[in-house]
C-alpha cells in the first residue's frame, strides 16, 4: 500500500514541479500516470524512491515513512522498490547476468558483489526471471549487444531481482518502436499478476495506458486532475490532462517519435 | 552592379584577416628578434657547431660492443623501473582520481585536495622529481622509481578523473534506485564504464615512462643513464653509441608492444 | 511476493578475459614470476632509505620558506628558457615542414619517405635530456645547447602531427591541381600546404608551450634557462632558492598551458 499526500518539490527558488500531490495505490493495482511532458510526473515517481528529495509532505510505503528515512534504512527501502526507466539505464559493459544482479546488489555482501559470487540462491532466481522474460540465453552476452526491447527486459527483471514490493516504471516504453512498447506493457501487466505487485507506470502513450492498466491517473502542473478507470477517461478528461499543452491528445495515435530514434 | 568587371579587384584576404595575419607576423617577428639580439650566445661557437657536432658522431664509429652485457643488464633495469614505477602509480592515481572527479568527490574539500595533488604532480618533471628523491634516498633505482611515480600520478590521475567525469549518469542513478551503498554503485555503475580509459592511459603512460626512465641516471636516479653519463665523462664515444643504440631498441620495442596492447585491449 | 523458485541449480561464472585457460593461466603466472623477480632484483638499502627521512626533513625545512631574494638570477632564467623556446619552436617547425613531407606516404617517393620516417622515430625516441647531453659535449654549455636540442625535440612531435595530417588531406584538391597541368612544388603550395596549415599553426602554439616546459629540464645537464639556475641552487644547497624556483615554474606553466590552449581553441 504506498500512501502520498501533500506531496509538494521545488527545485531552488522556481515554481514547485509538485504542488501538494494525493495518490493512494493500495495493493495489487497497475496505474498508469498520464500527462504532458513537464506536468511532474517523473519527479513523482523518483520522489517514491527518493532519488530526488521532496520538498514537503509525506510518501508512506506498507506503513514506512519514506521522507524521513536516513541513509541505512533509505537504502534498506530501495532495496524493497524496484524502478525501471525510459533508458534503461544498464551498465553497457556488464554481461547481461551482472546487469540482472545489480538488483541483488543491496542484499549481497561487497565481496561477492566484487568476484562475481552471486549466491546459488539469486541465480537461480535469476535465470528463473529471465526465462520467464525470454532473455536467459543471453545471459553472458554484454548488455549492449542486446536490442531495446531485449534491454528493457534485462531492465525489469533487474527490478524484479530486488524482490520489491512496488514497481516504478518511469516511460518504460518510450524509447521502443510501436511493437516492443506493446510487448513490454503487456509483460508488465502479466508480471505484476503473476508477483501481485503494485506498479506505477509513467506513459505518454494513453492507448497503452488504457489497455494496459486498470487506473488511469492524469497530472497536470504538478497537480492530480483526472484518477478513475479507463473507461472514465473520456474526452473532457483528456482536455483537462493535455489540451493547451504542446502535446494533443492526438498524441495516442502518433508512434513516439523518441522509438525512431533508438 | 554598378562597377564593371574590370574595376573589382581580388584579394586573397579581406582587411580584417589581413591586420590578424599582420598582426601575428609583427608578434612573432618582435619575439624572434628579441630572442636572437638579447640571448646570450656566442657566435662563432655556433658557426662551430655543424663541425664539432661531425666531429662527436666520427667519434662515436664504430660502437664499442664489449660492454654490451652490463649495457643490455641496465636495459632491463630501465625496464623494470618503468614498468614497477607505471604499476604503482595506475593504483595510486584511481583513489586521487576519484576524489578530483566533480561527480564522485565526497565534498568540496577532497575535490581541492585532489586537484591539488593532480596539478603539482604534473608542474614538476620527472627530472626535478628524480634530483629531489636522490637528495632524499640517494643515488639508485628508488630514488628513480619514486619519480616516476610522481609524475605519472598526476598525468593518470587527471585523465581518469575526467573519464569519471564523462560517465553516463543514468546506469548509477538505477543502481543507486536498487539500494546498493555507496562503493557497490561506484564497483558495478562507475568502474565497467571507466575500464577501458584504465588500461588506455595506463599503457600510454608506460610507454612515456619507458623514455623517462631513459634519463634517471642522469641524476643519479638509477637506469640506463647512469652509464651513459659515465661513459660521457670519460669521453667514451664508442660506449656512448651503443647505449644510445640500446635506447633507441628499448624505446621502439617499448612503442611496438604498447601499440599492440592497446589493440588487444580495445 | 516470495514466491517458490524452482531450483534449478543451474551455475553461473563470470566468463573470464582471456577464454583459452592456458593462455589466462600462462599470462598471470607469466606476470607474477616477472613482478616478484623485478622486485627483488632491484637493489633497496632500507638503512638508505630510514636514513633519507630525515634527509627530506632537513631539505624541506632548508627549503621553507622559499626565497625570492636572488629573484634577477630568477627572472634571467626564465627570460632565457622563453628565448630558447621560442627559437628553438621556430627553427623545430620550420624544419618540420619538409621532414614532415617526406615523411607521408601518399606524397613522398619511398626512399624518401623511409628517410623521413627514420628521422623522426630517431627524434621522438631520445629524451631531450639526453640529445642536450650530448650537445652540451659538442658545441659548450649554455643557451646553443638547448635550443638545438629542442629544436630535435619538436621535430620528433610536429614532424610526425604533421605528417600524419598530410595522410588524410582530401586528394581531389591535388588531382584538381594536378589535372590543371602545375608541377609538384605549386601542388604542394596549393593544394596540400592551405590543407594543413590551421593544424600547423596549432602545433606550433602547443609545441611553444612544450617547448618551456622542456627547457626547463634541460638546463639541468647544462642546455641554459631556468633549469641551469635550478641545477645551481640544488648544487649549492640553496634549497628555500630551489623552492622557489619550482613553485615559480609551476606558476608559469599552469599560465602558458592555460594561454596556449586558450589560443589553440581560438585558431582551431
Amino acid at each position: 500500500m504506498l500512501r502520498i499526500s501533500q506531496l509538494v518539490k521545488r527545485y531552488g527558488n522556481g515554481e514547485p514541479v509538485l504542488k501538494g500531490l494525493d495518490l493512494e495505490v493500495p495493493g495489487e493495482s497497475v496505474v498508469s500516470i498520464i500527462g504532458a511532458s513537464g506536468a511532474g510526473k517523473s519527479t513523482l515517481l523518483r520522489c517514491i524512491n527518493r532519488l530526488v528529495e521532496p520538498s514537503s509532505g509525506s510518501i508512506e510505503l506498507n506503513g514506512v515513512e519514506i521522507t524521513t528515512l536516513r541513509r541505512e534504512e533509505l537504502r534498506r527501502t530501495r532495496r524493497r522498490i524496484g524502478m525501471i526507466f525510459q533508458g534503461f539505464n544498464l551498465v553497457d559493459r556488464l554481461s547481461v547476468m551482472e546487469n540482472v544482479q545489480c538488483g541483488r546488489l543491496g542484499y549481497i555482501p561487497y565481496w561477492r558483489a566484487a568476484l562475481r559470487r552471486y549466491p546459488q540462491e539469486d541465480i537461480d532466481r535469476a535465470f528463473h526471471l529471465m526465462e520467464r522474460v525470454g532473455i536467459a540465453h543471453y545471459a553472458d552476452k554484454r548488455a549492449d549487444e542486446l536490442s531495446g526491447g531485449e534491454r528493457q527486459r534485462v531492465g525489469v527483471v533487474r527490478a524484479l531481482m530486488q524482490d520489491p514490493d512496488i514497481l516504478l516504471a518511469d516511460e518504460p516504453t518510450a524509447s521502443l518502436d510501436p511493437v516492443t512498447s506493446r510487448q513490454i506493457m503487456e509483460l508488465l501487466q502479466k508480471l505484476a499478476a503473476e508477483l501481485h505487485l503494485p506498479v506505477l507506470i509513467n506513459i505518454h502513450n494513453v492507448g497503452e495506458a488504457r489497455e494496459y492498466t486498470e487506473r488511469i491517473v492524469g497530472m497536470r502542473f504538478g497537480k492530480l486532475i483526472f484518477d478513475g478507470k479507463p473507461e472514465d477517461l473520456d474526452q473532457d478528461a483528456m482536455d483537462a490532462v493535455y489540451s493547451g499543452t504542446s502535446e494533443d491528445a492526438a498524441r495516442q495515435h502518433t508512434p513516439n517519435s523518441e522509438a525512431l530514434a533508438t | 552592379m554598378k562597377e564593371s568587371v574590370a574595376d573589382r579587384v581580388w584579394t586573397r584576404y579581406t582587411s580584417r584577416q589581413r591586420w590578424w595575419r599582420f598582426f601575428s607576423f609583427l608578434i612573432i617577428a618582435v619575439g624572434v628578434s628579441w630572442s636572437l639580439g638579447t640571448i646570450d650566445i656566442v657566435w662563432p661557437w655556433v658557426w662551430d657547431a655543424p663541425a664539432q657536432i661531425g666531429d662527436l658522431f666520427r667519434r662515436m664509429v664504430p660502437p664499442d660492443v664489449s660492454n654490451l652485457g652490463t649495457i643490455l643488464r641496465v636495459l632491463i633495469e630501465t625496464l623494470n623501473i618503468a614498468t614497477i614505477a607505471t604499476f604503482f602509480a595506475v593504483i595510486l592515481s584511481l583513489p586521487v582520481a576519484y576524489i578530483a572527479a566533480q561527480n564522485t568527490t565526497p565534498n568540496r574539500f577532497t575535490l581541492w585536495l585532489g586537484r591539488f595533488i593532480l596539478v603539482s604532480s604534473r608542474s614538476v618533471n620527472t627530472l626535478i622529481w628524480a634530483l629531489l628523491f636522490v637528495a632524499i634516498f640517494g643515488p639508485g633505482v628508488l630514488a628513480g622509481i619514486v619519480a616516476i611515480m610522481f609524475r605519472s600520478l598526476g598525468f593518470l590521475g587527471k585523465l581518469m578523473g575526467e573519464a569519471i567525469e564523462e560517465i553516463d549518469r543514468r546506469p548509477v542513478e538505477a543502481l543507486q534506485a536498487t539500494g546498493a551503498s555507496r562503493a557497490k554503485v561506484v564497483l558495478y555503475a562507475i568502474v565497467p564504464q571507466v575500464i577501458p580509459t584504465f588500461f588506455a592511459v595506463g599503457i600510454l603512460r608506460w610507454d612515456i615512462n619507458l623514455r623517462e626512465s631513459t634519463v634517471l641516471g642522469l641524476v643519479g636516479a638509477g637506469g640506463i643513464g647512469v652509464i651513459l653519463q659515465s661513459a660521457i665523462d670519460t669521453l667514451d664515444w664508442r660506449t656512448v653509441a651503443t647505449v644510445l643504440l640500446a635506447i633507441l631498441v628499448l624505446v621502439i620495442a617499448g612503442e611496438a608492444l604498447a601499440a599492440w596492447l592497446r589493440k588487444k585491449v580495445l | 511476493m516470495t514466491q517458490p523458485i524452482p531450483a534449478s541449480r543451474r551455475q553461473w561464472r563470470k566468463r573470464p578475459f582471456i577464454a583459452n585457460a592456458w593462455l589466462r593461466w600462462g599470462l598471470t603466472i607469466g606476470v607474477l614470476v616477472y613482478a616478484a623477480w623485478a622486485v627483488t632484483s632491484l637493489p633497496f638499502d632500507w638503512a638508505r632509505i630510514a636514513a633519507g627521512m630525515e634527509r627530506a626533513s632537513r631539505i624541506f625545512s632548508g627549503a621553507f620558506p622559499p626565497s625570492f631574494a636572488r629573484h634577477e638570477l630568477l627572472i634571467e632564467g626564465f627570460l632565457e628558457s622563453l628565448k630558447i623556446a621560442i627559437l628553438a619552436t621556430l627553427l623545430g617547425v620550420g624544419l618540420s615542414i619538409p621532414i614532415a613531407f617526406m615523411a607521408a606516404r601518399n606524397i613522398a617517393a619511398v626512399p624518401v619517405y623511409i628517410v623521413g620516417r627514420a628521422l623522426i622515430i630517431v627524434a621522438r625516441s631520445f629524451h631531450p635530456v639526453i640529445v642536450a647531453i650530448l650537445f652540451v659535449k659538442a658545441v659548450g654549455f649554455g643557451p646553443v645547447a638547448g635550443i638545438l636540442t629542442l629544436t630535435i625535440y619538436s621535430i620528433g612531435f610536429v614532424a610526425k602531427m604533421l605528417a600524419e595530417r598530410i595522410e588524410e588531406i582530401d586528394w581531389g584538391q591535388v588531382e584538381a591541381l594536378r589535372s590543371s597541368g602545375a608541377g609538384y612544388i605549386a601542388v604542394l603550395q596549393f593544394a596540400v600546404l592551405p590543407q594543413i596549415m590551421p593544424r600547423q599553426i596549432g602545433l606550433a602554439m602547443y609545441q611553444l608551450d612544450s617547448n618551456l616546459r622542456a627547457s626547463a629540464v634541460v638546463g639541468i645537464v647544462g642546455a641554459g634557462g631556468i633549469g641551469a639556475t635550478l641545477m645551481n641552487a640544488f648544487g649549492r644547497y640553496d634549497y628555500d632558492f630551489a623552492l622557489a624556483i619550482t613553485l615559480v615554474i609551476i606558476g608559469v606553466i599552469l599560465i602558458s598551458e592555460a594561454v596556449s590552449g586558450r589560443m589553440r581553441r581560438m585558431i582551431w
